[in-house]
């Protein structure tokens, strides 16, 4: 069994000088251009949407525990499940991997100083925060009941809430993520350490710099498309409501040429999470690397080509939606590509069961699950019964919960040593990714049978004959829950008490661990110098406190 | 349609779960088989081409067979055949409003018979809602602005549940009600229930009404169009188009009937958009469809129908 304590002999010290104590006024942070101390802000603000979101979320399975709406008035609970799938689509799933971990690693895997644009690095997290402070005012002020999604004409013409202050938040959010890809972009083209190649990158690198082009190309329409809204909600040019000329299923199109991109903006960076722990702890390089890496880009452009496979009964034609049909399946290759190569790298590799490990395997299953769903769903003649019900609700959980939170709290893990400088205590983690996965499965499993019975989403109440599913649902998510609350605790606690980590605690790959934990303000003390191909496990000694017990 | 579906749906539950299963146990296998020991390294592997291409091409032609069956039920589950009974509804917040041709009105129940091919023209008068009976697998969004079309054939008598499966606003998930299937005997009975005049005829009402026929004349000298077996038909347009008329052509020809032009007319003809009500809409389509059933020597087909009746005009005007 792993351990998280380091030997004597190689006690690690805490280094003299790092981003963490470089500056402790609240200036020095709210100032700070360091890419590691303003994912740190990402850290703080991003947690806190996600709790909100969360808190919603137990609102949502409460009031779903009775077939009555009992709990909340329906209205109400409309606006509940909105700003449930508003805060955590725009405000958690977008940012959380690539302004978190992505801003903290991407300039050390490349062996840089920073991001390229560290002042509009900074400005993207003021951006984010103003989009989050906005959306809180629209809740504080009545919410907003359109759903996540914003459908015309009921939220240009119908609703009665605030819908353009909600609009006008993603509006200015969006260019957070806009500013982070262009970041992205530019950093791993210009600013790579000598002999760091293409194809010495670490996946996590390919696999954000895949969704930074995701970025760039998609956040504009959806900021265009919040503009259309606002416009027709307050100027009444007719755009998408027919009474004023327009054409509600135009909205849809736009809607989800980014938000359907947007799924793909939430998964890939935690793909790429999950090559690198993968990769760790297997001790090896990951199998087929280069097919790994390009199947990102393929998962990018294919990406922007399946947006109508969510308006397959909205009235657009049989042949485009056989079509958007043949390409959603195209779409499911490098995922699948993915996966069968995460299998094929435990081949003859030398496993350990630390918590990062167990997230990753929680990846692939639940990925695993998402994805095969994914394509039933993209199976026409079956979309037309499940569209609008809850199997597509726990499809699309599956694929942004299970497989986002996954590979986020798997890298959080892994990359904490390197955050804070401390460990975790390694029995309470794997306590918590067992609570996840298994409440996450008594959520969500539920949910596609109640589906495929025909139990449609946004529902505030429901047939009687569906309760027995709803109330394991609910049971599951406070499972969940309490999955999502212990790392808070115990990674906060560890702030202070965790034993320091060393420069390498796992014996991992990769320039960020060549430097110390946590790292000098500038990263290196020296502009490192590659000369080895990534994963280069077969020339870095496994620590020994990672290896299981002799089975006797 | 529903087994059809199930069948479908069971092949995709059969391959997913295999393909679950391997996966699952392939992970599990690799990890314990190749877990951490003392002693034992790994062995640094590049990748496969060959299993690259492999892993790719097989699953894609596993789900080539998920397309190609699902497309070919999609197709069948979105074609409604030509003998198919029609029934309008009309979708609002948050209600839905069935019109049998026979001029049968429900509220939040559809009456239908066994064996029968039934199909729905639907719009909405406000924002989007969608008519899903799961019982039947079928679902379809109901637009405002236009019509959408959805079809099923219900073979066991019973009573299935209606939902509206696109977020409509408040009482969303409280725009429901039920499909009630009955046997034939008994729903001739249930139609025979209530005084009512015939859609169609309701449209004909309207027609004169409205003064339609001074233009729109059986032979082809008026100054509109000849309405007479249009429905279905494909219409040559000015700028050179030819578009079929189908229900929203129609729909749309009555409401802005500048959108498209009949080639050799002018554009004369005022919009009825704001005059018309849906329900008033739904009964005018219903009759100029009903003369694509005429007789191709029908000339007297607009104006042989015998005047309203004055309670007759009562009640269009109540609709």
């Amino acid at each position: 069994m792993a351990s998280t304590t380091i030997p004597a002999n190689q006690a690690p010290v805490e280094p003299k000088l790092n981003y963490l104590n470089n500056g402790h006024t609240i200036k020095s942070w709210l100032l700070t251009t360091d890419h590691k101390r303003i994912a740190m802000l990402y850290l703080v603000s991003v947690s806190a949407f996600f709790f909100l979101g969360g808190f919603f979320a137990m609102l949502i399975r409460l009031e779903l525990l009775t077939p009555e709406g009992d709990l909340l008035a329906a209205d109400t609970y409309n606006k509940v499940f909105t700003m449930h799938g508003i805060v955590m689509v725009f405000f958690f799933l977008v940012p959380v991997v690539p302004a978190i971990l992505g801003n903290f690693l991407v300039p050390l895997m490349v062996g840089a100083k920073d991001l390229a644009f560290p002042r509009i690095n900074l400005l993207s997290w003021y951006l984010y925060v103003i989009g989050g402070i906005l959306f809180l005012h629209c809740m504080l002020n009545g919410g907003v009941d359109t759903g996540w999604t914003f459908y015309t004409p009921y939220s240009t013409s119908a609703s009665n809430t605030n819908v353009v202050e909600a609009g006008l938040a993603i509006f200015i959010a969006g260019f957070s993520s806009i500013f982070t890809g262009l970041n992205f972009i530019v950093t791993v083209h210009r600013m790579r350490a000598p002999g760091l190649t293409w194809d010495r990158l670490p996946l996590f690198v390919w696999a954000n710099y895949a969704t930074s082009v995701v970025m760039i190309l998609g956040t504009p329409v959806i900021a265009i498309t919040m503009v259309l809204v606002i416009a027709e909600r307050t100027l009444h040019l007719g755009i998408f409501d027919p009474r004023l000329g327009g054409d509600p299923v135009l909205f849809q199109h736009l809607f989800w040429f980014y938000s359907h991109p947007a799924v793909y903006i939430m998964i890939l960076p935690s793909m790429g999470v999950i090559s690198e722990l993968i990769a760790c702890f297997s001790r090896k390089r990951v199998f087929g690397y280069k097919f790994v890496a390009l199947s990102s880009v393929a998962i990018a452009v294919f990406g922007f080509l399946v947006w109508a496979h969510h308006l397959f009964v909205a009235g657009i034609s049989l042949y485009s939606a056989m079509v958007f049909s043949f390409l959603s399946f195209v779409v499911g290759v490098p995922s699948a590509v993915k996966v069968f190569n995460w299998t094929a790298t435990l081949y003859k590799g030398s496993v350990s069961f630390a918590t990062p490990m167990l997230y990753a395997f929680g990846f692939i299953g639940l990925f695993t699950i998402g994805g095969l769903t994914g394509l039933i769903l993209a199976t026409i003649g079956i979309d037309v019964h499940v569209t609008d019900t809850y199997f597509v609700v726990a499809h699309f959980h599956y694929v942004m919960v299970g497989g986002v939170l996954m590979g986020y709290l798997g890298g959080l893990h892994f990359w904490w040593p390197k955050i804070t400088g401390r460990m975790y205590p390694e029995h309470w983690a794997k306590l918590s990714a067992l609570f996840v996965f298994v409440g996450f499965n008594l959520t969500f499993f539920p949910q596609f049978i109640l589906g495929y019975v025909g139990m449609p989403r946004r529902y505030w109440q429901y047939p009687p004959e569906f309760q027995v599913l709803n109330v394991l649902s609910t049971a599951g998510a406070s499972v969940l829950a309490v999955g999502y609350l212990l790392p808070m605790i115990y990674l906060l606690w560890s702030l202070k008490y965790g034993p320091l980590a060393g420069d390498n605690p796992w014996g991992a790959a990769g320039l960020e661990w060549q430097t110390s934990s946590p790292p000098p303000t500038f990263n290196f003390d020296e502009t490192p110098v590659v000369t080895w191909e990534a994963y280069n496990y077969e020339d870095i000694p496994a620590p020994k406190e990672l290896e299981a017990p002799v089975v006797t | 349609m529903a087994f059809q579906v199930d069948a479908l749906y069971i092949y995709l539950l059969l391959v997913s779960g295999i393909m679950t299963a391997l996966i699952f146990l392939a992970v599990a296998f690799l990890a314990i088989k190749y877990r951490r020991v003392p002693g034992r390294e790994a062995h640094p592997i590049e990748g496969s081409t060959f299993l690259e291409i492999s892993w790719s091409v097989l699953p894609f032609f596993v789900m080539l067979t998920f397309f190609v069956w699902g497309t070919v039920l999609f197709f069948e589950e979105r074609t409604p055949p030509e003998n198919a009974t029609e029934v309008y509804v009309v979708a609002k917040q948050w209600m839905w409003k069935i019109e049998h041709m026979e001029g049968q009105r429900e509220i939040n129940e559809l009456h239908v018979p066994t064996g029968e091919n039934i199909k729905l023209i639907m719009t909405s008068q406000d924002v989007i809602h969608s008519f899903f009976i799961p019982a039947f697998r079928v679902k379809q969004d109901v637009l405002p602005g236009r019509y959408t079309t959805l079809w099923f054939k219900a073979t066991v008598p019973g009573r299935y549940h209606l939902f509206c499966a696109e977020y409509c606003g408040t009482n969303h998930s409280g725009m429901g009600g039920d499909i009630v299937v009955m046997d034939p005997q008994d729903y001739a009975q249930w139609m025979a229930g209530g005084p009512a005049l015939p859609l169609q005829d309701s449209g004909r009402l309207l027609f004169d009404h409205f003064g339609c026929a001074a233009c729109h004349r059986a032979d082809t000298q008026g100054r509109g169009p000849s309405l007479a077996g249009l429905y279905n038909k494909p219409v040559m347009l000015e700028d050179g188009r030819t578009v079929v008329a189908d229900e929203n052509y129609i729909r749309e020809s009555i409401l802005d009937p500048t959108a498209k032009i009949v080639k050799g007319f002018k554009p004369t003809m005022a919009p009825f958009q704001g005059i018309v009500t849906d329900d008033q809409l739904n009964a005018l389509v219903a009759y100029v469809k009903s003369l694509g059933q005429a007789p191709a020597t029908g000339t007297a087909g607009l104006q042989d129908q015998s005047a309203p009746s004055p309670e007759q005009t009562q009640k269009m005007r109540v609709q």
